[in-house]
C-alpha cells in the first residue's frame, strides 16, 4: 500500500519529522507535518478497507470454485477464467433476463418520477392555489412514514391490479415517493423570478414556462434526481423479493439473493453475479459522482 | 390555502379576481395531478388501508376476512399471545441492532469527515471511494460479506489465520459474532452516506471561530468539543435521525447474511413483519405491527428533536 508514498509528495521531510522530537527549533515544523501524515495513512488505511473487498469480488468471479475457497487464499485467479460468467449466461438462471428487467424497471420508474415530480414541485414551488399547504405537508410528512407501513397494503392494491410477478409492481408503486417533488420543489424555488415575469409579459402561459424555461434552467437538479432515483430503484431489495415470484421475472437484486441459495458455496459464480450487479450503478457513480455526493451532502444542512 | 386577501380587496372587481384564482388553482391541479393520483394510490390510500386491515384478521388466501377491532394490536401486549413472543423478540433483535450500529456509524464519519475538512490533497477522490460501497444494493453486499465471512471457507478467517490470530470466529452463525458482522458490514457500506454529509456541515462552520479559539489558547481536542461539536448540531440532528431510522429499519443484511439466525436471534422487527405477513398470511397481524413500530420510531424521533433542542438552549 502507498501510505508512505503519497505523503512524501507533500510533506518533504517527513523523516526529520519523526525523529526530531528532541529539537526545540523543529517542533514548529513537526506539529504542522506529523498530523497531516498521520491524517493521510488513516484516510488510505479505510480507502484500503473499502476497496481490497470491492477487488476480493472482482478478482474471485475470474476464479474456479476450487480455487475461491483454496487456502491460503491468493487475491490473483489461478487459472485466470470467465467460466463464472459463462455458467450465468447459459445456466438455468436467466441472468441476462434480470439484467435486463432491472434496466427496464429502473428507466422506466425514473422517467415516471421525472415527468411527475417535475410537474407537482412546478405548482408547488411557483403557482399560488388553493389548498397548496395541505399538498405539500401531506407530502412532506409521508417522507417521515417508515416503508415497512406500505408493504403489505401495497402488496394487496398490485395484487388486485394484477400486478403480481410483473414488472408494473416495480416501477409504479415505487414512483409515488415524496422525495423527488421535495428535491426539485427546493431547486426550483431558488430559481430567479426576473426570466419568468419577462416571460409572462410577453404572454406566456404556465406550461410554456414550465416547460422553455424553469426545465431547461434545472437540467442540473433533474440529472441528479433521475441518478438517485435510478440508483434506488435498482437497489431496492425487500418489495421485489416479495412481489416477484416467477424466476425469469425477478431483478437483479432478488435475483442475487436466488443465486446465493442456488449456488451457496460456487462463490465464483456468486461473485460473478454481484459484479454484475454493480458495474451498472458504479459506472454511473464514477461519471456523476460530484452530483450524487454534493445533493446527498447538502441534504444535511438545508434539512 | 390561497390568499384569500387577494380576493376580497376592497375597489378590486371580485368576480374576476375569483375567477382568476380559480383558473389559477385549476392550471395548479392540473400539474399535480398526475404526481398525486400515484401519490394517493400507493402512498395516501395504503396508510389507511393497512389500519383497517389491522383491524382485521386477514388471509389473502381467504375470502372473509372477519373483523376483530383492536384484538391485533392487543395480542402484542399479551404474554402467551401467538405473536407477542415473536413480535418484542424481533423487536429486541432491531434494539441491538440500532444500540450497537447508531454509535459506530456517527462516530467513524465523523472522524473521517473531520479528517476530509483538512487542507489534504485528493480530498474529493477519498469522499469518492468512501461513498463507493454506498452506490451498490444491500444484496451486492450482504452476498460479498456472506462469502469473505463465512467460517469455513472465508477470506477473513483464512487472513486471520495466517496472521496467527484465531481463524475458526463463527462470523456469520453465532451471536454475538453475527452481530459484529452485521454491525460491521452496515458500517462499512453506508459510511461514506454520513460522512459526505458531516463533512459539508464542518464546512459550515466560521472558520473565524476557530481562528478565536486558538487565541484564547483553545487545544485541538478543545476546539473540536467547543467549536466544531456545537456547529454541527443543526446537521447531527438530522444525521442522527435518519441513521437511527435506517438502522431501525435493517431487513436485507439479516436476511441475506445470518437468515435471522443463529435461530431466530438476529430476526429484526422488519423481518418477522414482512414474513408474517407475506409468507404466514397474518396481514392483520402484521400491519398492526408495522403500525406499532411506526408509533415507536415517531416517539423515538420526537425525542431525539427534543434531546438535541434542549441541549442548544
Amino acid at each position: 500500500m502507498s501510505t508512505v508514498t503519497t505523503p512524501t509528495v507533500t510533506a518533504p521531510a517527513p523523516a526529520t519529522a519523526a525523529t526530531a522530537p528532541a529539537a526545540p527549533a523543529r517542533t514548529r515544523k513537526r506539529r504542522r507535518r506529523a498530523p497531516n501524515l498521520l491524517t493521510y495513512a488513516v484516510l488510505f488505511l479505510i480507502s484500503f478497507i473499502i476497496v481490497v473487498p470491492l477487488l476480493w469480488m472482482l478478482l474471485t468471479s475470474f476464479k474456479t470454485d476450487f480455487d475461491a475457497i483454496s487456502s491460503p487464499a491468493s487475491p490473483w485467479p489461478n487459472p485466470f477464467t470467465t467460466e463464472a460468467y459463462g455458467t450465468l449466461a447459459t445456466g438455468n438462471l436467466p441472468i441476462l433476463r434480470w439484467f435486463a428487467n432491472s434496466v427496464i424497471a429502473a428507466t422506466a420508474q425514473t422517467a415516471i418520477i421525472l415527468v411527475t415530480a417535475s410537474a407537482a414541485a412546478y405548482a408547488l414551488a411557483r403557482l399560488e392555489f388553493r389548498g397548496k399547504k395541505i399538498v405539500f405537508g401531506a407530502i412532506v410528512a409521508t417522507l417521515l412514514v417508515p416503508g415497512v407501513v406500505f408493504l403489505i397494503p401495497n402488496y394487496l392494491i398490485v395484487d388486485s391490479f394484477g400486478w403480481l410477478d410483473s414488472l408494473w409492481a416495480i416501477i409504479v408503486p415505487g414512483s409515488a415517493g415524496a422525495f423527488g417533488v421535495f428535491f426539485l420543489r427546493q431547486f426550483f424555488i431558488s430559481l430567479p423570478n426576473e426570466i419568468e415575469e419577462a416571460a409572462r409579459v410577453d404572454g406566456a402561459g404556465d406550461f410554456r414556462i414550465f416547460w422553455q424555461i424553469i426545465l431547461p434552467l434545472s437540467r442540473p437538479a433533474l440529472a441528479t434526481l433521475a441518478v438517485l432515483s435510478f440508483l434506488t430503484n435498482w437497489n431496492d431489495f425487500i418489495w421485489p423479493i416479495y412481489v416477484l415470484l416467477s424466476p425469469e421475472n425477478l431483478t437483479l437484486q432478488p435475483g442475487l439473493s436466488v443465486l446465493q441459495g442456488t449456488y451457496s458455496t460456487h462463490f465464483g459464480i456468486v461473485m460473478a453475479g454481484a459484479v454484475i450487479a454493480s458495474v451498472p450503478v458504479l459506472i454511473l457513480f464514477t461519471l456523476a459522482q460530484k452530483q450524487i455526493v454534493e445533493s446527498v451532502a447538502s441534504s444535511g444542512v438545508k434539512g | 390555502m390561497a390568499d384569500p386577501a387577494i380576493v376580497t380587496r376592497p375597489g378590486g372587481g371580485l368576480r374576476p379576481r375569483r375567477a382568476a384564482a380559480g383558473r389559477r388553482t385549476l392550471t395548479a391541479y392540473l400539474f399535480l395531478a398526475p404526481f398525486l393520483v400515484i401519490f394517493a394510490v400507493f402512498v395516501v390510500f395504503p396508510a389507511v388501508y393497512g389500519l383497517w386491515i389491522s383491524l382485521h384478521v386477514w388471509n389473502p388466501l381467504l375470502d372473509d376476512h372477519p373483523f376483530v377491532g383492536l384484538q391485533n394490536f392487543f395480542d402484542l401486549f399479551t404474554p402467551g399471545s401467538l405473536t407477542f413472543e415473536d413480535f418484542w423478540e424481533s423487536m429486541g433483535a432491531t434494539g441491538i441492532f440500532v444500540v450497537a450500529s447508531v454509535p459506530f456509524l456517527l462516530a467513524i464519519p465523523l472522524g473521517i469527515a473531520v479528517l476530509l475538512n483538512r487542507k489534504i490533497k485528493g480530498g474529493s477522490v477519498f469522499r469518492g471511494i468512501f461513498f463507493a460501497p454506498y452506490v451498490l444494493g444491500v444484496a451486492v453486499v450482504s452476498v460479498l460479506w456472506r462469502y469473505l465471512l463465512d467460517p469455513q471457507l472465508g477470506v477473513v478467517n483464512a487472513v486471520l489465520g495466517l496472521l496467527g490470530l484465531p481463524s475458526d470466529i463463527p462470523w456469520t452463525v453465532d451471536v454475538p459474532w453475527a452481530w459484529i458482522s452485521l454491525v460491521g458490514i452496515t458500517v462499512w457500506w453506508t459510511l461514506g452516506l454520513n460522512t459526505v454529509i458531516l463533512l459539508a456541515g464542518l464546512k459550515g462552520i466560521n472558520p473565524d471561530l476557530y481562528e478565536a479559539a486558538s487565541l484564547d489558547g483553545a487545544g485541538a481536542w478543545r476546539k473540536f468539543t467547543s467549536v466544531t461539536l456545537p456547529g454541527l448540531r443543526p446537521v447531527m440532528t438530522f444525521v442522527v435521525t435518519v441513521t437511527l431510522l435506517a438502522s431501525a429499519n435493517m431487513f436485507g443484511q439479516s436476511f441475506l447474511i445470518t437468515q435471522g439466525g443463529p435461530g431466530t436471534a438476529t430476526r429484526t422487527a422488519i423481518m418477522y413483519i414482512a414474513n408474517q405477513g407475506l409468507v404466514q398470511n397474518q396481514m392483520g397481524a402484521a400491519t398492526a405491527m408495522s403500525y406499532l413500530l411506526f408509533a415507536f420510531l415517531a416517539v423515538v424521533s420526537v425525542l431525539n428533536f427534543r434531546l438535541q433542542r434542549d441541549n442548544t438552549k
